[in-house]
């Protein structure tokens, strides 16, 4: 029989502490879909995706309601639609992103991502107008995602991407702007890009993986953060040792979720991600974790100490609890979706250089950050340099996703609302980085590429 | 399939009766019942099996339980049983 205390402590940590599932995320190969075509392309693309995903819906809905875990997002990814376009000799490849978005809307699913392209060594037919679509797509569509990799630690950064990329980004925010420039907020630029990962708005499904998967993405910061009120008077070893256990149990329900769909939609299981993915309300933050272990505000000194034992002990204590692990599976540090990220951002004690310090131990990188609608897209592509470097050397994912508040400035606030939550204009370190961004070319992929 | 039923709330004259009859009026077997009252607080877990349950749908269950915990001034959980077996044995 089961224990009385842990059936109370799975029923707390949903009821109070926001345990959840985020996301239920089949990925789809839109191989079989390429065609000369641009129209029959879309066609195809539309009919695989409503085919495929016809049940994920409800399957999500009713494993939720069995079980009682909240499930908060059902999502799709597909193969990076530059590699399906590329066939395409008639011009518009934002016709994808329409279809995408009417498929979206058809199967009821939160998101759709995959409106990418992987130019980390340089660009291949289709990934040109594919990059430059971006702002257009995104400003006319409502679900879809998009992201593009510009640099891997076999292949180096590609530097004519990371300019295009800052471009595209304040476009992106520009052709928004009266939407809270919601465009940039579904655009990441990623260096090392997970080929399976379920989060947005970098999901996408690789071309290695199989025809179609289900990954599902845990959440669950405030139990960890509950956890740890436990811990007064703990060393730093027993508190990672907590954070295991939980991180655990969090994955353990995962994976559940996981087999579940994965049964019931006959696909075949892909990967939990053991991401810790915070939330705007209170008590649903990673910021607060570290807090927790004995910061007065996230982003003191310490911050960075505390990040990477937090981020390794998810890790250690999720990877038990799953038979596979993927993604990016980690700590998160987006700061508009994060109550506690907020409030340090607010209150001066969080900014761009200490953010980007945290993402050499975190999980992912610069995430929600909200930056000058002055800010230039030299200034963007040198923050994607920097964070994509910080991924190269260090064998790690990094991604980049700012929001340019186009017309408003440091002091101001911007409110996506929903999950994306909101925060202050952070201000970016003057200086003109514009020539070194202009020289273009490759940065040489270092040392660690070569492992063979 | 087996489902934990969880209610939990004031102590009260009663609850494990309407409980048990609410379950009984479904055909929904009670294999095992524990409770404890803590103070006032009164905790009690159930393990029911829903196979020759008569319930349309575990959505609906899912549902009049909760309006049934309202009713008698408890909050009433029913949830597959792999879930806590899943997170609590390895």
């Amino acid at each position: 029989m089961l224990e009385t205390k842990d059936i109370l402590e799975t029923i707390n940590m949903i009821d109070n502490e926001h345990l959840d599932v985020r996301t239920v995320t089949m990925g789809i190969s839109l191989l079989d879909c390429i065609d000369s075509d641009i129209n029959k392309a879309c066609d195809k693309v539309y009919d695989k995706i409503c085919r495929y995903a016809e049940d994920l819906v409800k399957t999500a809905n009713d494993i939720s309601s069995e079980y009682g875990i909240p499930i908060i997002n059902k999502r799709i990814s597909v193969t990076p639609i530059a590699n399906i376009a590329a066939a395409c000799q008639n011009s518009g490849v934002v016709k994808f992103a329409h279809t995408l978005d009417k498929a979206a809307e058809t199967l009821g699913v939160d998101f759709i991502g995959g409106y990418s392209a992987l130019v980390q060594k340089g660009f291949a037919a289709g990934d040109f107008a594919l990059i430059e679509s971006i702002p257009q797509a995104l400003a006319e569509t409502k679900k879809v995602c998009s992201s593009v990799n510009i640099g891997s630690t076999k292949a180096g950064i590609n530097m004519d991407a990371v300019k295009m990329m800052g471009q595209a980004i304040k476009s992106a925010a520009e052709l928004t702007a009266d939407n809270n420039c919601l465009g940039a907020a579904k655009l990441v630029v990623f260096c090392n890009a997970p080929e399976d990962n379920p989060f947005m708005a970098g999901a996408f499904h690789g071309v290695g993986e199989a025809d179609c998967v289900i990954n599902v993405g845990v959440s669950g910061p405030g139990v960890v953060r509950a956890a740890l009120t436990k811990c007064d008077g703990y060393d730093l070893s027993q508190v990672a040792d907590e954070i295991k256990r939980t991180a655990f149990k969090i994955t353990r329900m995962g994976q559940l979720v996981a087999q579940q769909a994965s049964k019931r939609l006959c696909v075949p299981f892909g990967i939990v991600d053991l991401s810790l993915a915070p939330t705007p309300a209170v008590g649903d933050s990673v910021a607060y974790i570290l807090e927790e272990m004995g910061l007065e505000v996230c982003g003191c000194h310490g911050t960075t100490a505390a990040l990477a034992l937090l981020n390794d002990a998810v890790k250690k204590g999720g990877v038990m609890a799953s038979s596979h692990v993927g993604g990016l599976s980690g700590a998160f540090i987006p700061v508009s979706e994060d109550a506690g990220m907020i409030h340090a951002a607010e209150v001066g004690a969080l900014d761009i250089t200490k953010l980007e310090a945290m993402t050499a131990v975190c999980s992912v990188g610069l995430d929600m950050i909200i930056i000058p609608g002055d800010t230039t897209p030299e200034v963007i592509s040198a923050i994607i340099a920097d964070e994509a470097a910080i991924g190269m050397v260090n064998s790690k994912t990094t991604a980049v996703r700012l929001i340019p508040a186009i017309g408003k400035g440091v002091g101001d606030t911007l409110d996506f609302g929903g999950l994306l939550g909101y925060g202050p204009v952070m201000p970016v370190r003057s200086g003109s980085p514009a020539k070194f961004i202009n020289r273009r070319g490759r940065i040489p992929a270092p040392m660690q590429s070569l492992k063979n | 399939m087996k489902a934990v039923v969880t209610v939990l709330g004031k102590d009260t004259v009663g609850i494990l009766a309407k409980v048990s009859t609410f379950c009984a009026e479904r055909n929904m077997n009670v294999v095992e019942v524990t409770q404890s009252v803590l103070q006032d607080m009164f905790a009690m877990v159930m393990l029911v099996e829903l196979d020759r349950a008569n319930v349309p749908s575990f959505e609906k269950l899912n549902a009049d339980f909760d309006e049934f915990g309202t009713s008698i001034g408890t909050k009433i959980h029913i949830m597959h049983e792999d879930i806590f077996n899943s997170m609590h044995k390895i």
